[in-house]
């Protein structure tokens, strides 16, 4: 079986129920602009397979089925077998990863197995006269780096929803591998489950709108200030830690170091301070918007636009102003 | 049992966080230096299963220049009863790999049963070191564990990747990696403070560790250019006179977010 020459590998993280995962589309993109896209799908029994076609709908030219028989039971080390498999097969030029908890063990792990230079976080990949460089964006956007390999390709991961850009849809020719357990011992697992957040409002990662509360909502009640309002502006909910630590909210909202970093057209703070472990959560967010009482909170640093005042004032005013500028709108 | 930690000093995060941009290094002159809260979290976790075992033995290892040896001896005072320390030239500005080779080879010579790391460091926040040094190590590695149990030769607890939730568990020796859903740290009190002084603290070369951070014959990853952001343009702040809400809204409306 013959592969490209110029192939990116790409490792498409499926959820327990084999769903693909959000950044499959992403990363592919991203290959597609360095090179040819091959997708790896890691699966356990041969015949769990009916994603090899939507591959080529996210624009993978090539989809590798890997099984191996660990890969339900087994944490980090099938994938990394897989992806070595498929590094060995395939000679590519690049291997790309999402930037998820998954996404970084595995790339760690086939970096330090391959000897290959490890990048993490990339939000952007391009290639010149040397080979695979990659941006990054350090401390909350303040900076941002170019970073390369010393030789060979890199394994990179790309952070989620960084890559806006999707490829044109090919026809993807299949593969199928299967890989022989490593005699390395792996950790396990069980009572696998999915958070399923069941909600109307956009994803979290790719909304272009959030409105995120913080402990200054008060109360886990209070906190539907914040649902009403990103309701009005059709955006997702976001939350700070303190708002999750307080049980106000679930913790797949929280934004920052510990949770997602996102970078929206429109951020919304409603009564979050702005601690340096929310800021890099958020700080790339193009608008910044942020309603506190403390006039020292250090989120109106970083606003566009902030209100010194109330919030269980200024929102519901503001849903209200929202609602009449519609109607003038329309 | 022995655990070992592994232990980042990091610049507080309260104050500004610069790159240098002469050599994209994070500048860590200017700053406060301090232990990063999460492998203080780590540590933790270490200390309360030490508190209940007292054969436990917890060494914290940490790869870090000359100048964090102060930092570093808050460890001891927490509790911890020896520091490695490795630290020399050569490793300054090293790279993810040249840093996880340093941490497992300083944890092979120490000798454990246990590796306790936190996620992600709160600078540089990769969240790759603890795989590459299970890696390294030929372990198995259970990461971001927002529980953990350490009993009977084995280490349990619950794995949340953000989108899926689990039960992780595996066999002694293994390298495990803990979320800030663990508990905060204990403050060392007076006698802890007076007692650290006389723990042991150790400082290793790579040379010592036989490992060559500047190895060519792996792929590293090299910076190649930094830049600093131009200052975001100063926003307004309103303070509420009871208008602000309706200005927001106008706000809102001529940047087509409504």
């Amino acid at each position: 079986m013959t592969y490209p020459t110029d192939a990116v590998l790409v490792l498409i993280d499926t959820t327990g129920t084999g769903e693909l995962a959000s950044s499959a589309a992403g990363l592919i993109s991203a290959a597609s602009q360095i090179g040819t896209p091959v997708a790896v799908i890691v699966v356990a029994e041969p015949d769990a397979v009916g994603a090899s076609a939507d591959l080529g709908a996210l624009g993978a030219a090539h989809t590798i089925v890997v099984t191996h028989p660990d890969f339900s039971t087994a944490l980090v080390t099938p994938s990394t077998d897989a992806m070595q498999l498929a590094f060995s097969q395939t000679s590519p030029c690049a291997v790309l990863l999402a930037n998820s908890v998954a996404g970084r063990d595995v790339a760690a792990c086939l970096a330090v197995r391959l000897g290959l230079a490890l990048v993490v976080d990339a939000v952007g990949i391009d290639k010149d006269a040397d080979g695979v460089i990659a941006n990054h964006s350090v401390f909350g956007g303040a900076y941002t780096a170019v970073s390369a390999p010393t030789f060979g390709p890199p394994v990179i991961t790309m952070r989620e929803g960084a890559i806006a850009t999707r490829a044109i849809a090919r026809e993807s020719v299949s593969h199928q591998l299967s890989a022989e357990p490593t005699p390395q011992r792996a950790g396990r697992f069980k009572d696998m489950q999915r958070s399923v957040v069941q909600t109307s409002r956009p994803a979290l990662r790719s909304a272009r709108s959030v409105v995120a509360g913080g402990r200054g909502l008060g109360s886990a009640e209070q906190f539907t200030l914040a649902e009403q309002l990103a309701d009005t502006l059709g955006a997702a909910l976001g939350a700070s830690r303190a708002a999750v630590d307080a049980g106000y909210i679930d913790h797949a909202h929280q934004v920052g170091q510990t949770g997602v970093t996102i970078s929206p057209d429109l951020y919304v703070a409603l009564g979050i301070s702005g601690a340096i472990q929310h800021l890099v959560g958020m700080q790339t967010s193009k608008t910044i918007v942020a309603i506190n009482k403390d006039s020292d909170a250090p989120i109106f640093e970083s606003a566009d636009f902030g209100i010194v005042g109330d919030v269980f004032t200024v929102v519901p005013q503001l849903i209200a102003a929202l609602g009449e500028r519609r109607e003038q709108l329309s | 049992m022995k655990i070992v930690v592994l232990m980042k000093v990091v610049p507080d995060t309260y104050g500004d966080r610069r790159l240098d941009p002469e050599t994209g290094l994070t500048d860590r002159s200017t700053d406060e230096l301090i232990l990063d809260e999460i492998g203080e979290r780590a540590l933790e976790v270490a200390l309360r299963y030490a508190d209940f075992s007292p054969d436990t033995d917890v060494t914290v290892i940490s790869a870090s220049p000359e100048t964090s040896a102060t930092v570093l001896r808050k460890s001891l005072a927490m509790g911890a009863h020896a520091v490695v320390q490795v630290s020399d030239a050569q490793l300054r500005g090293a790279d993810l790999r040249a840093t996880a080779e340093a941490l497992a080879a300083a944890a092979r010579r120490t000798g454990f049963d246990l590796v306790i790391a936190g996620n992600t460091s709160t600078d540089g926040a990769g969240g790759v070191v603890p795989a590459m040094v299970s890696e390294l190590l030929s372990l198995p590695l259970l990461s971001n564990l927002t529980s953990v149990e350490i009993a009977d030769g084995v280490v349990s607890g619950s794995r949340s990747t953000g989108d899926e939730a689990m039960i992780a568990t595996t066999e002694l020796p293994a390298v495990i990696s803990i979320t800030e859903a663990m508990p905060d740290a204990r403050f060392p009190n007076f006698k802890a403070i007076m007692a650290a002084k006389k723990k042991p603290f150790d400082t290793v070369t790579s040379e010592e560790l036989g490992i060559d951070p500047q190895d060519l014959a792996v792929g590293r990853s090299i910076l190649l250019g930094v830049a600093e952001r131009p200052p975001r343009q100063a926003g307004i702040t309103l303070t509420d006179d009871g208008t602000a809400a309706n200005q927001l809204a106008d706000f809102l409306v001529k940047n087509r977010f409504v």
